[in-house]
C-alpha cells in the first residue's frame, strides 16, 4: 500500500486514538532521540545526522525528508528495558516485613520509526528476557503490547554495518507496519508493508492506494542503494572461533591503552542488557526498596568479589565487552549480539571501533 | 500484537524474596555462622538438590547469593552457612533467632550424585567450600550403599577454621567413609596433616579409573586439585567444580556472573570441568 505524505498523520492519529502513546524520533540536545510524538511535525523533518567514529553532528538536508538520518544515541531499550526500575518495595510491620505491591503497568507504546537493525535489537533482548528458564516480568509487560512502525532506511550512516550483520537496510519481519519514504521532486510518499493483523487493522483508518510495480521495484532499489552505503563493515564468518581463540591476543593491550572504560558503548547499545541493583531505605527504616539500573562491564564494580574484581584491566574488561556481544552471545543466545548499528562507534569518546577491533584480530591491516 | 511469540506466563516473579524467619543460629567459627530458616508464610518447604544456592537479602542493606549447606532429606530446615567477609555478610551475622531474611531460589546446578552411583566419590575442598559440599555429603551416605568408596579431603587454615567440626567428627568415626582433613598450620592439640588439601591428593584411596570428584574452594585452590587428580589419572569428565562470581540477579538476566558463555547462575554454580576448561584459569575472563 502507499500513504501520501499528506495523509501520514492520519497513521499518528489512528495510533492515538487506539490508546497508543506515540514514540518516534525528534531532534534533542542536538541528536536524535526517541521521546513522545504528538504530530508528524515533531519528527526531525529536513534533518540528517553525519556521524564517525567518536563523531556525530545533525545537518540541514536539502528536502524535507521526514526520516533522512539513521540513529542516535539513544534506542528503544530505553522503554522496554528501562534505566531504572523498582524491582519491588518492602515495608517492617509488627511481625517483620511484607511485600507493597507497586503496580507499575506501563502505557501502551507505540513506537513509531523503527530501524530494522533495531528491531533486530529488540528480538536479541526478547531472547535474554523472554526466552530463557526465566521471564522478566518488566520486559513482558512492557514489551507485550507494542506496535511498531518499521522505517526502512534510506541512506546508511557513517558508522552502519548492519548489512554485515545481516539486520538491515530493510525490515523482514518484527514490524506491524513497515514504511519506505519515497522521496523525489515531485513526489512524497511511503510505501506501506503490513506485518500484522493490527497493522492492516490501523492501515484500515488510513487514506492509501496500492503499490504499483514500480512502487515495489523503488524500495527494492532504495534497499540497494542503500546497502552500498553502509559506512563500516565487518566480516562474520568463523568470528566466535576467532574470539574464542585469540583471548591472548596483543590487539586486547593496544585497544585497553585507548580505551577510558566510560561505558558509553554499553549505554548505547540497543542489545546490551547488563543491570546491577540498588538497594535504598527511607530515613525511618521503615520502608525498603530495590532497583535495577543498568550497568556496564567496563565499570571495575562489574565483576568485583570478595578480595577483588576478576576483571581489574582495561584490556580484560574490552575483550569481555567484545568478545560477549561477537562470540559468547551466540552459545548463548544462538544469535550475534550486535545489530551493527554503529553507536558504539558514534559515542566512544576517542572512537574506538569494533569493526576495526575485529579486523585487527583477524590480522587484517586497520587504518 | 503478533511479533512478540506466545511466552509461557510465570505465576511468580524471580526478583520477589519470600520471607523466612531465622529459627536458630550457630557459630562455626570466628567469622562463619549457620542459620536455620523456616518460611514466614508457613508454605510448602524449599526442595533442593545438593550444590544449589539462593539469593538471601538483608533488610535494607543487599543480597547475596549463599549456597544452601542443609540436608536435601529435611527441606524444612532451610540452612545456610556464611562467612562474614563484606557489608551483606557482616549484617547478616548480626541478625539473630527471630529475625527475618528475603530468600529468593533455589537457583543453580547441583552435584552429579546420580552420574557417581557405583563409583568412588572425593570430595576436595577447603574453609567454607564445605558448606555447599555437605547436602552433598548428607545424601551420599543416606545412600550408602549405592556407592564404592566415599573420601573426603578437607583443608583449612588451622583446626579452629574448620566448619562443621561437630560432623566431620561424626563422619570420621562412621567405618564407612574416610576422611583426610588438614590444616595449614598446626595450632595445639592438632595431630593431623599440615599442608593444603592437595597435598592429601596423591595417596588418597581411590581408583582413579572410576572415581567422580567434586571440588569446591578458591580458584586458585581447585586449579591445584584439577592438577593433582590429573596427575592421578582423572579425565576432565570425572572432575566436578563450583564457581563462583558476582551475582545481582541469580536468573540470568543481569549479566555479572558470565564466565565465557556461562552464566554461573544458571549453567552452574556446579560444572563438569570439561564445561569450562577452555577458559578457566584464563587470566582475568
Ligand atoms: C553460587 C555462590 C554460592 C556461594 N555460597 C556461599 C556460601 O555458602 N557461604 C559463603 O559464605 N559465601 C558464599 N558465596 C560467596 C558470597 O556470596 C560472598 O561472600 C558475598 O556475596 C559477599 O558479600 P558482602 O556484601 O558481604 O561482601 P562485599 O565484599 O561487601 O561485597 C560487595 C558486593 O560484591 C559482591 N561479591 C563480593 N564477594 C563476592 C563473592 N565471593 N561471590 C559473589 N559475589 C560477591 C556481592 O554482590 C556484594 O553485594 C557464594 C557465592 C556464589 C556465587
Ligand atoms: S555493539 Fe555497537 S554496533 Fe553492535 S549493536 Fe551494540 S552499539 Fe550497535
Ligand atoms: S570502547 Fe570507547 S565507549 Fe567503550 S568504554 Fe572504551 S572508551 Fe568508553
Amino acid at each position: 500500500m502507499v500513504v501520501a505524505r499528506g495523509d501520514l498523520q492520519q497513521l499518528l492519529d489512528a495510533l492515538t486514538a487506539q490508546g497508543y502513546q506515540v514514540l518516534g524520533p525528534r531532534v534533542r540536545d542536538g541528536a536524535i532521540q526517541y521521546d513522545e510524538l504528538s504530530s508528524l511535525a515533531d519528527l526531525p523533518i529536513g534533518w540528517t545526522d553525519r556521524q564517525d567514529g567518536g563523531f556525530y553532528r545533525l545537518e540541514k538536508r536539502d528536502d524535507e525528508a521526514l526520516f533522512g538520518y539513521v540513529v542516535g544515541p539513544s534506542s528503544w531499550k530505553r522503554f522496554l528495558h528501562p534505566p531504572t526500575v523498582t524491582l519491588w518495595r518492602s515495608r517492617r510491620t509488627e511481625e517483620g516485613f511484607e511485600l507493597v505491591e507497586s503496580p507499575q503497568d506501563p502505557p501502551k507504546y507505540a513506537f513509531f520509526g523503527v530501524r530494522p537493525c533495531e528491531l533486530h535489537a529488540i528480538s536479541i533482548q526478547d531472547r535474554v528476557f523472554l526466552q530463557g528458564p526465566y521471564v522478566d516480568p518488566i520486559y513482558r509487560s512492557r514489551r507485550a503490547g507494542i506496535f511498531v512502525v518499521a522505517v526502512n532506511c534510506g541512506q546508511a550512516g557513517g558508522t552502519c554495518f548492519c548489512t554485515s550483520m545481516g539486520t538491515g537496510p530493510r525490515a523482514r519481519k518484527g514490524f506491524d507496519l513497515a514504511l519506505t519514504e519515497l522521496l523525489g521532486p515531485e513526489r512524497h510518499e511511503f510505501v506501506v508493508e503490513v506485518g500484522s493483523p493490527a497493522g492492516a487493522e490501523i492501515l484500515a483508518q488510513v487514506a492509501h492506494r496500492p503499490a504499483t510495480p514500480e512502487d515495489r521495484a523503488r524500495v527494492a532499489e532504495i534497499e540497494a542503494e542503500t546497502s552500498r552505503q553502509m559506512g563500516r563493515q565487518m566480516e562474520t564468518a568463523g568470528l566466535k572461533e576467532l574470539l574464542y581463540t585469540n583471548l591472548e591476543h596483543p590487539r586486547w593491550e593496544e585497544v585497553a591503552s585507548r580505551c577510558l572504560t566510560c561505558a558509553n558503548c554499553t549505554m548505547v547499545c540497543p542489545t546490551c542488557f547488563c543491570t546491577t541493583v540498588e538497594d535504598v531505605t527511607d530515613l525511618t527504616g521503615q520502608e525498603a526498596e530495590r532497583r535495577r539500573l543498568w550497568d556496564s562491564c567496563f565499570t571495575m564494580e562489574f565483576s568485583y568479589m570478595h578480595g577483588g574484581s576478576v576483571r581489574s584491566s582495561a584490556r580484560s574488561r574490552y575483550r569481555q565487552w567484545m568478545t560477549h556481544k561477537l562470540a559468547t552471545w551466540q552459545d548463548q543466545f544462538d544469535v550475534i549480539g550486535c545489530v551493527g548499528c554503529g553507536r558504539c562507534i558514534t559515542w566512544c569518546p576517542v572512537g574506538i571501533d569494533i569493526t576495526q577491533e575485529v579486523a585487527a584480530i583477524r590480522g587484517e591491516p586497520v587504518t | 500484537m503478533n511479533t512478540m511469540s506466545a511466552e509461557p506466563i510465570q505465576a511468580v516473579d524471580p526478583m520477589a524474596p519470600r520471607w523466612y524467619r531465622i529459627l536458630q543460629r550457630r557459630r562455626e567459627n570466628h567469622d562463619t555462622f549457620t542459620l536455620e530458616l523456616t518460611p514466614e508464610d508457613g508454605g510448602a518447604p524449599m526442595a533442593f538438590a545438593p550444590g544449589q544456592f539462593n539469593m538471601l537479602y538483608v533488610f535494607g542493606v543487599g543480597e547475596i547469593p549463599i549456597s544452601i549447606s542443609g540436608d536435601p532429606s529435611q527441606p524444612q530446615r532451610l540452612i545456610h552457612t556464611t562467612r562474614a567477609v563484606g557489608t551483606v555478610t557482616k549484617a547478616m551475622s548480626r541478625l539473630g533467632k527471630g529475625d527475618l531474611l528475603g530468600v529468593r531460589g533455589p537457583f543453580g546446578t547441583s552435584w552429579p550424585l546420580a552420574e557417581a552411583e557405583g563409583k568412588d566419590v572425593v570430595v576436595v575442598t577447603g574453609g567454607i567450600g564445605l558448606a555447599p559440599l555437605r547436602p552433598a555429603i548428607y545424601q551420599l551416605l543416606a545412600q550408602r550403599e549405592k556407592y564404592a568408596r566415599i573420601v573426603l579431603l578437607y583443608g583449612a587454615r588451622t583446626q579452629e577454621d574448620m566448619v562443621f567440626r561437630r560432623e566431620l567428627e561424626r563422619w570420621s568415626a562412621r567405618l564407612d567413609v574416610e576422611i583426610f582433613a588438614t590444616v595449614d598450620r598446626a595450632t595445639s592439640g592438632w595431630r593431623g596433616n599440615v599442608g593444603v588439601a592437595t597435598t592429601l591428593i596423591p595417596h588418597a584411596p581411590f581408583d582413579p579409573d572410576d572415581t567422580i570428584a567434586l571440588v569446591c574452594g578458591p580458584e586458585v585452590m581447585m586449579r591445584y586439585t584439577v592438577a593433582a587428580l590429573e596427575k592421578r589419572g582423572l579425565e576432565h569428565e570425572q572432575i566436578y567444580i563450583s564457581m563462583e562470581r558476582n551475582m545481582k540477579c541469580a536468573v540470568g538476566f543481569c549479566g555479572h556472573c558470565q564466565f565465557g558463555p556461562q552464566f554461573i547462575c544458571k549453567d552452574g554454580p556446579v560444572f563438569r570441568f570439561d564445561q569450562v576448561r577452555a577458559i578457566f584459569g584464563k587470566w582475568e575472563v
